[in-house]
């Protein structure tokens, strides 16, 4: 399989208004393993997770996948989600249709993205009056009908209720059971452990470190992360 | 005084036909001028909020202060451009209810423009980083904010309408208020009230004023049971 991963950066750094929010920074990401994003609020989760999408270009060095034209195989789910004021099955025809999907495949594959996360039956409804939780699973539909190879997410149930965060993490394993690399940022650590299978912590705009999830949380090695996750977990 | 506005309500009333050729002149030059500026200015507004060109600051400034063109001065420059001598003279538009759509279009095409780009320079804050996810950007995410804020957008074209229906100094210099041909409300009220004859004038002012009173709350009535259903 020739897919665009792994996506590698190289001494990217990222400043805003006078002050770094990413330190040069190397990293490789390679396909399968759920790579989870931890760190405080300003330890620079989003910025990273923008510039590995391609939202924001870094100030130095270079965001590289192993293939060009790599926009229409990754998807990015926000913290908050932007529907577009038509029907939940419109929203997902239209990023289909962005995605220079041939119209005669559209209908088939928005109605399976919704199927796939429950929403079927809403999808006529207006998708500005869907819940919080059903718009953030609108979001994962619409992804999921563009069946990307990477799905970045930035801390996507951190406005949710359990029950709703409950079925977003439901989706989100399909994803990657179906074989889509999961890159997400959390505060939860908790969902950390459910979803992830490898920790890249961030404190102050470096990587502090990176491991295995059971070795992460058991055995952290640096002061930060063990600080942070002493300082996270009753809120879990 | 207060003759004048009863006998100006006798002939609103009475259903002077004369009166209602002059209003329905007046609905139909304003309501195309306005057709023809939102076709252009919505997009046109759209492409500057979203695009990214050297001198956009510029573009915006001085489409803000085109908003506030004095009418008589858009009548003057069409007058020219319009006259035998002029540029387009050879198209014979001058006096006739074509030049005046003409003029109320330039001079409503700033205000509805400049409102569109402020409106989807909002929504773009809101929308940029989703659609560019998606993939979307330029000329198409124009079309995707304008359609997804038609609601508010309204508001453009509604103060495109107003300004439109108002003014008299454009028409009255390049339609030259030609009774049967080129009178509409303005012009009349400017001239009865000239010669003297204050009950048409007020008869006039309130059917105007009527008119944009009705458009305004239609409008907005479709604009709150719109939202209502669409989120």
């Amino acid at each position: 399989m020739n897919g665009i991963l792994p996506l590698r950066l190289e001494d990217v750094s990222f400043a805003a208004g006078g002050r770094t929010i990413i330190e040069p920074l190397n990293l490789t990401l390679e396909a399968g393993a759920s790579t989870i994003v931890l760190g405080a609020n300003g330890a620079g989760k989003s910025v990273l997770m923008r510039l590995m999408h391609g939202l924001v270009a870094p100030d130095t060095g270079r965001v590289l996948w192993s293939r060009p034209d790599v926009r229409r195989r990754q998807a990015m789910v926000f913290q908050r989600p932007v529907m577009l004021r038509r029907s939940a099955l419109a929203n997902v025809l239209y990023a289909l249709e962005a995605a220079r999907v041939p119209p005669q495949e559209r209908g088939r594959r928005a109605r399976e993205a919704l199927a796939e996360v429950g929403l079927a039956h809403v999808a006529a409804r207006p998708a500005r009056v869907l819940s919080g939780g059903e718009q953030q699973r609108l979001a994962l539909a619409r992804a999921w009908a563009l069946h990307p190879e990477v799905l970045f997410l930035d801390e996507p149930t951190a406005n949710l209720d359990p029950g709703a965060t409950r079925e977003i993490e439901a989706v989100i394993k399909a994803f990657d059971v179906s074989g889509t690399k999961i890159v997400m940022s959390t505060h939860n650590l908790g969902q950390a452990r459910r979803l992830g299978d490898e920790v890249i912590f961030l404190h102050q705009g470096r990587v502090v470190e990176r491991a295995p999830v059971e070795v992460f949380f058991k055995q952290p090695a640096s002061a930060e992360a063990a600080a942070f996750i002493k300082g996270e977990l009753p809120w879990t | 005084m207060l003759d004048a506005v009863v006998s100006g309500l006798q002939l609103v009333a009475t259903l002077d036909l004369r009166l209602w050729q002059v209003v329905g002149l007046s609905l139909a030059v304003s309501v195309s001028a306005v057709a023809l500026a939102s076709l252009v200015g919505l997009p046109l507004g759209a492409a500057i909020a979203v695009g990214r060109f050297p001198g956009r600051q510029g573009v915006i400034v001085l489409l803000n202060a085109l908003m506030g063109l004095p009418p008589v001065v858009v009548g003057l420059v069409i007058y020219l451009l319009l006259s035998r001598a002029g540029p387009l003279g050879a198209f014979g538009l001058l006096f006739t209810p074509r030049a005046m759509v003409l003029a109320q279009t330039v001079l409503v095409l700033p205000i509805i423009a400049a409102l569109a780009r402020q409106a989807v320079e909002d929504a773009w804050r809101e929308y940029e980083e989703q659609l560019r996810s998606l993939g979307v950007d330029g000329l198409r995410a124009a079309l995707t904010l304008l359609w997804d804020i038609r609601f508010s957008l309204l508001t453009a074209v509604l103060a495109g309408l107003g300004r439109a229906s108002a003014e008299v100094g454009a028409v009255m210099i390049v339609g030259g208020n030609i009774d049967g041909v080129t009178r509409v409300m303005t012009t009349t009220i400017a001239l009865e009230t000239s010669k003297g004859d204050l009950p048409l004038a007020l008869g006039l002012g309130i059917v105007l004023i009527a008119i944009v009173l009705v458009v305004n709350a239609a409008a907005h009535g479709v604009k709150e049971a719109a939202q209502r259903r669409s989120g």
